[in-house]
Parts: structure tokens; C-alpha cells; sequence
């Protein structure tokens, strides 16, 4: 054996002890925050810089025009903004669901929460679609038995909020009680079944929305509600929306 | 095989080179440190948050994180960098492109692995499967079965990492996805129950692996005070033995420090988890000493 040998063994023996397990003697831990005194690596900003500029640029691109600023505490049982979002999704989202089934929505019911943000006076962009709705819920319609719609009323008439409704008018007497409720000018027949669009939060029962678990039939649409606002933002010129009476409560 | 040769030889030169450069004695006296960088729930928040945003002003950014990682990595090259999921969703950069811009930065910032969260879902199987060629780096998880789903062979339970002659075992656990993700995403893949699959993957990366340090990538979330059934980071680090270290997510919990949990069998486990939007960054350092030097006193926990 020569000395090289000697030297590659005591080598190997050396790696074979360094495979035994070995034991942690301390441990340090803390979490660090990211701030503006960190400099940014610029090979890194340069590459996301374009990707940047794409998203902006089509954003910010300006689809149509508020006359005013609306909020969704603007009112009390109907709001502007949410009249406005709950009539985009009948318009939007009627069409599509006539051309899979051949009927029609019979109204619509939204959640008030799911209104993210105010819609500003000037001019609106996809941007505004995005602050409205950032998360990627879609669509869907319930085939809704009239004892689960009578459920949906009374939810709405004790909620007292303005959760966003189109096509359905609900009238409350002066101490809260459902007085008047109908679809397209007809009172509604709770032995008849409805079709109600609504999103996939709600339909799974969120909000205590517990009705729609009577539904006989749920149809997907694939359509997320972003993407009908911002259809309706690209076909719309200025946007006007009003608080009316389609939920109202009585004063005497 | 043939990387595992690789691996002895490699080894086997550096212990020469120790030898030859410093003499018998640094070997055994001078320990081992292994730092350990994470983020979870950065949700494609890729730009900082701007001055007049109300809650993070000024916090957060990618670019910014490069340089800090890069900072740390140049003061110890022994460094792993693990995200526990919830990549995806939050910023336009998701519905834009799909997670692309994401995961190639995360190449950029050579993370090593991630575990996969309830929104990486969010475009489902398809959608997360269509990103992948952009990633650079592994994706662990040991609780979901991908077999019957387009992931297949995509994700492994674990990845064993070896730094400075320290072998290091990451496994993966995610969260129940019935009720929290749309079945339509999530399609054939099935949830496995987290705390025995941790239980099995510990054993298998101590005894079999003989891993120096393991950590748990988990997105199962921090703690869940009015529902102790539920599967938390905490519960998980009291049922099971040999994990050192869990690096949590999901609840968005912003910890000022690690927390120190008693696990099965008396011994100390770190849980850490850094809140969201890629405001903090987690570091942990392991100092590995020869066993000798150890046994006297025990380990000493600074957080």
C-alpha cells in the first residue's frame, strides 16, 4: 500500500463518519420583513417589467364612463351598484343560459358582500372589474322549487340588506314581513320551480343562503361574474345606474 | 444509482480537501450551519405594495426578496429556499398568465422545493399542469394522490436535500380540499389523512433515509383554536416525533417568531409561518454539531 492509498482511505473513513446522523446542537430562527430598504435586483424587475406593462396597459384601457361614484352602502334594501351588478348578470348570463336550455332566467340574487369595491365617478376599466370582483367566482343558475323561493324571501326580508336582486320585485309592510314579492310583474307561485342565477359561493350555501340546497337542478356557465361585468363594460357607453324600487319596505 | 455514487465520491473529496486545507481537528470541532429561507400564501403578489396602500405600504416585492435571499446565500452558501403553497391567486399576474410569471421568478430565486395549496387549485389540475415546465424547482406533497389525475408523477412525497455533508428530508402535507376547492378542479385527487402520512414520512426519512434534519412544507394553516379536529401545524407538531422543523401557511398567520411545540415524545419542534403577499421571509439556522460536542447540553433554541 502507498501512501496515496493510506491518504484515500483515511479520506473514505473520514466521508463514512460524516454519514452517521448528526445532531443539531442550536437553532436560530426569525422572520424578516421586505421593505423599500431593500434594494431590488434589476435583472429580476427588468424581466417583470414587461408583464407589467401588458396587464396595465389593457387594465387600464377605458371601456366605458360613470356618471357618478357608487357605493354598496349607498342604500338601505336596493343599492345603485348593486342593482347595476345583479341587471349586468341577467343580461349577461340570460343568453347564454337560454342557448344551453332553452329557457330563461327567471331573476337573479347576488350577495351584498360580494361586492368588493365602490365603482368611482369617470372613467371605468377592466381594472374597475377586477376591484369589483377580484376573486373568480361564476355564475350559476338554480332550478328552484317554489317552497325553497319562499325560504329565499324570507331570508331577504330578515336579512334586511341590500343583497343585489334583478327581475324580482319584494315589497316588506311596515314591520318587516313579506308583503308583496313577483317576477316580471307576475306574484310569484311558490308551487312553480324558478330558475334563479346566482354565484357558486352561494349556491354551496354561503351566507346562510341554506334555500339553494332545495335546488332540483344546478347549471354551470362557466361565466365568471368578472368576465360579465366586463362584457357589459365593453358594450356600454356611460353607466347610470339607480336605486329603485325593486326592494322596498313600507312606511305605513 | 449513479447519483448516489456521485454523492459519496463527492463527499469523500471534500473531506480531503478539509484535510489537506485545515487538518483533523477543524472537522470535529467547527459546526455546521444550515439556513433555511421560506415563504407561503405570496398569492402572485409579485410587486410591493405601494405607499398608499392602507394595511402594507412600501412591504413585500420580489425583486426586493432576490436581494435579501441573495444576501443570505452569499453569507451561507448551505441554504434552502421553500414555499408552502398558495402560490397562485390574488393579483392580475394570476389571471393574466396562469401562474407563469410566478413560477419562473421563483426559478429565478432558485427555490429549491413548495408544497401545493388550495389555490394552486384555482385553474385547476389543467391549470397548475400547463405551468409546470416554468418551474424550476420541485413540488412536494405526500398527502394528496395524484394518481388518477393529469399530476401524476409530478409531485413526489419528498425530496432529500444534502448541504455541507447535512442530509435534509422536505415532505409535503396540504389541506382537505372538499368544501374549500370546487371538485371540478381538484377532479380525482385524494386527500390523504395529514398527520398519519406525516407520521409514516418522519419514520421513512429518519430510519430509512437517515435524513440530519426534517422538515414538514405544510398548508394545513397555523391553528384552528375552535375546531381542534381539524388538522393544524400545531396539532400536527404535538402528534408526531423527528420533525425539527414546520413551515406552515394557509391561515396567513404573521408569527413575530417561531413557535417552539413539544412534539410526541417531549422534544422540541419549530413551527414558523410569515402572514402573506411576500411580506416576510422566514429564516431558520440549523448549527450541526458532532455528536460529542452535543450531549452535554442539550439544544439551545434562539428565536
Amino acid at each position: 500500500m502507498n501512501f496515496k492509498n493510506l491518504f484515500l482511505i483515511l479520506g473514505l473513513l473520514l466521508a463514512m463518519s460524516c454519514k452517521t446522523q448528526k445532531d443539531v446542537s442550536k437553532i436560530e430562527g426569525k422572520n424578516i420583513n421586505i421593505n423599500d430598504s431593500l434594494q431590488s435586483i434589476t435583472s429580476i424587475e427588468n424581466f417583470i417589467k414587461p408583464y407589467r406593462e401588458n396587464i396595465n396597459r389593457d387594465l387600464d384601457s377605458i371601456l366605458a364612463y360613470s356618471v357618478d361614484t357608487y357605493s354598496k352602502s349607498d342604500g338601505h334594501l336596493n343599492t345603485a351598484i348593486g342593482n347595476l351588478m345583479a341587471d349586468v348578470i341577467y343580461e349577461e348570463a340570460d343568453p347564454v343560459f337560454f342557448k344551453r336550455t332553452g329557457a330563461h332566467i327567471d331573476f337573479v340574487l347576488m350577495n351584498h358582500g360580494g361586492i368588493r369595491s365602490i365603482i368611482s365617478k369617470g372613467p371605468i376599466s377592466k381594472r374597475t372589474a377586477f376591484e369589483l370582483m377580484p376573486f373568480e367566482n361564476s355564475i350559476v343558475v338554480s332550478k328552484l322549487p317554489g317552497a325553497n323561493v319562499k325560504e329565499l324571501l324570507d331570508y331577504l326580508a330578515k336579512a334586511k340588506r341590500a343583497h343585489p336582486i334583478s327581475k324580482l320585485k319584494i315589497v316588506l309592510d311596515k314591520d318587516g314581513y313579506l308583503a308583496e314579492s313577483s317576477v316580471n310583474q307576475v306574484p310569484i307561485d311558490f308551487n312553480k320551480t324558478y330558475y334563479v342565477a346566482t354565484n357558486d359561493y352561494l349556491i354551496n350555501g354561503g351566507d346562510g343562503m341554506d334555500f339553494f340546497k332545495g335546488s332540483e337542478a344546478v347549471y354551470v356557465l362557466d361565466y365568471k361574474i368578472r368576465n360579465a361585468l366586463i362584457d357589459y363594460f365593453m358594450k356600454t357607453d356611460t353607466i347610470n345606474p339607480v336605486a329603485d324600487d325593486r326592494f322596498i319596505q313600507l312606511t305605513d | 444509482m449513479k447519483r448516489r455514487e456521485f454523492i459519496q465520491q463527492t463527499t469523500a473529496a471534500t473531506a480531503l480537501v478539509g484535510l489537506g486545507g485545515f487538518g483533523l481537528q477543524s472537522f470535529s470541532s467547527s459546526p455546521k450551519k444550515i439556513t433555511i429561507l421560506h415563504t407561503n400564501d405570496v398569492h402572485s403578489h409579485i410587486d410591493p405594495f405601494g405607499p398608499q396602500d392602507g394595511r402594507n405600504p412600501n412591504q413585500g416585492g420580489v425583486a426586493r426578496r432576490a436581494s435579501l435571499i441573495e444576501g443570505i446565500r452569499a453569507e451561507n452558501p448551505n441554504t434552502l429556499l421553500l414555499d408552502a403553497g398558495d402560490i397562485f391567486q390574488g393579483t392580475p399576474y394570476f389571471n393574466y398568465y396562469g401562474g407563469e410569471l410566478e413560477f419562473k421568478l421563483m426559478s429565478m430565486l432558485k427555490y429549491d422545493a413548495a408544497t401545493i395549496g388550495n389555490h394552486d387549485f384555482d385553474n385547476g389540475l389543467e391549470g397548475l399542469y400547463a405551468q409546470l415546465p416554468h418551474a424550476k424547482f420541485d413540488f412536494v406533497s405526500a398527502n394528496y394522490d395524484f394518481s388518477n389525475t393529469i399530476m401524476d408523477t409530478h409531485t413526489k412525497p419528498y425530496k432529500i436535500f444534502i448541504k455541507n455533508g447535512i442530509k435534509i428530508g422536505v415532505f409535503g402535507l396540504g389541506i382537505q380540499l372538499a368544501g374549500l376547492v370546487d371538485k371540478n378542479m381538484y377532479k380525482e385527487t385524494v386527500y390523504l389523512n395529514p398527520v398519519e402520512i406525516a407520521q409514516d414520512m418522519s419514520r421513512i426519512l429518519k430510519e430509512n433515509e437517515k435524513c440530519d434534519l426534517i422538515i414538514c412544507l405544510s398548508h394545513l394553516g397555523y391553528n384552528y383554536r375552535n375546531n381542534s379536529e381539524k388538522p393544524s401545524d400545531l396539532s400536527l407538531a404535538a402528534a408526531t416525533k423527528d420533525i425539527d422543523l414546520i413551515i406552515g401557511g394557509h391561515t396567513h398567520t404573521f408569527l413575530k417568531k417561531p413557535t417552539v411545540v413539544k412534539n410526541s415524545i417531549d422534544k422540541n419542534v419549530l413551527v414558523n409561518q410569515v402572514g402573506c403577499f411576500g411580506i416576510n421571509l422566514g429564516k431558520i439556522d440549523f448549527y450541526f454539531d458532532s455528536a460529542k460536542n452535543k450531549s452535554s447540553e442539550g439544544v439551545s433554541i434562539l428565536v
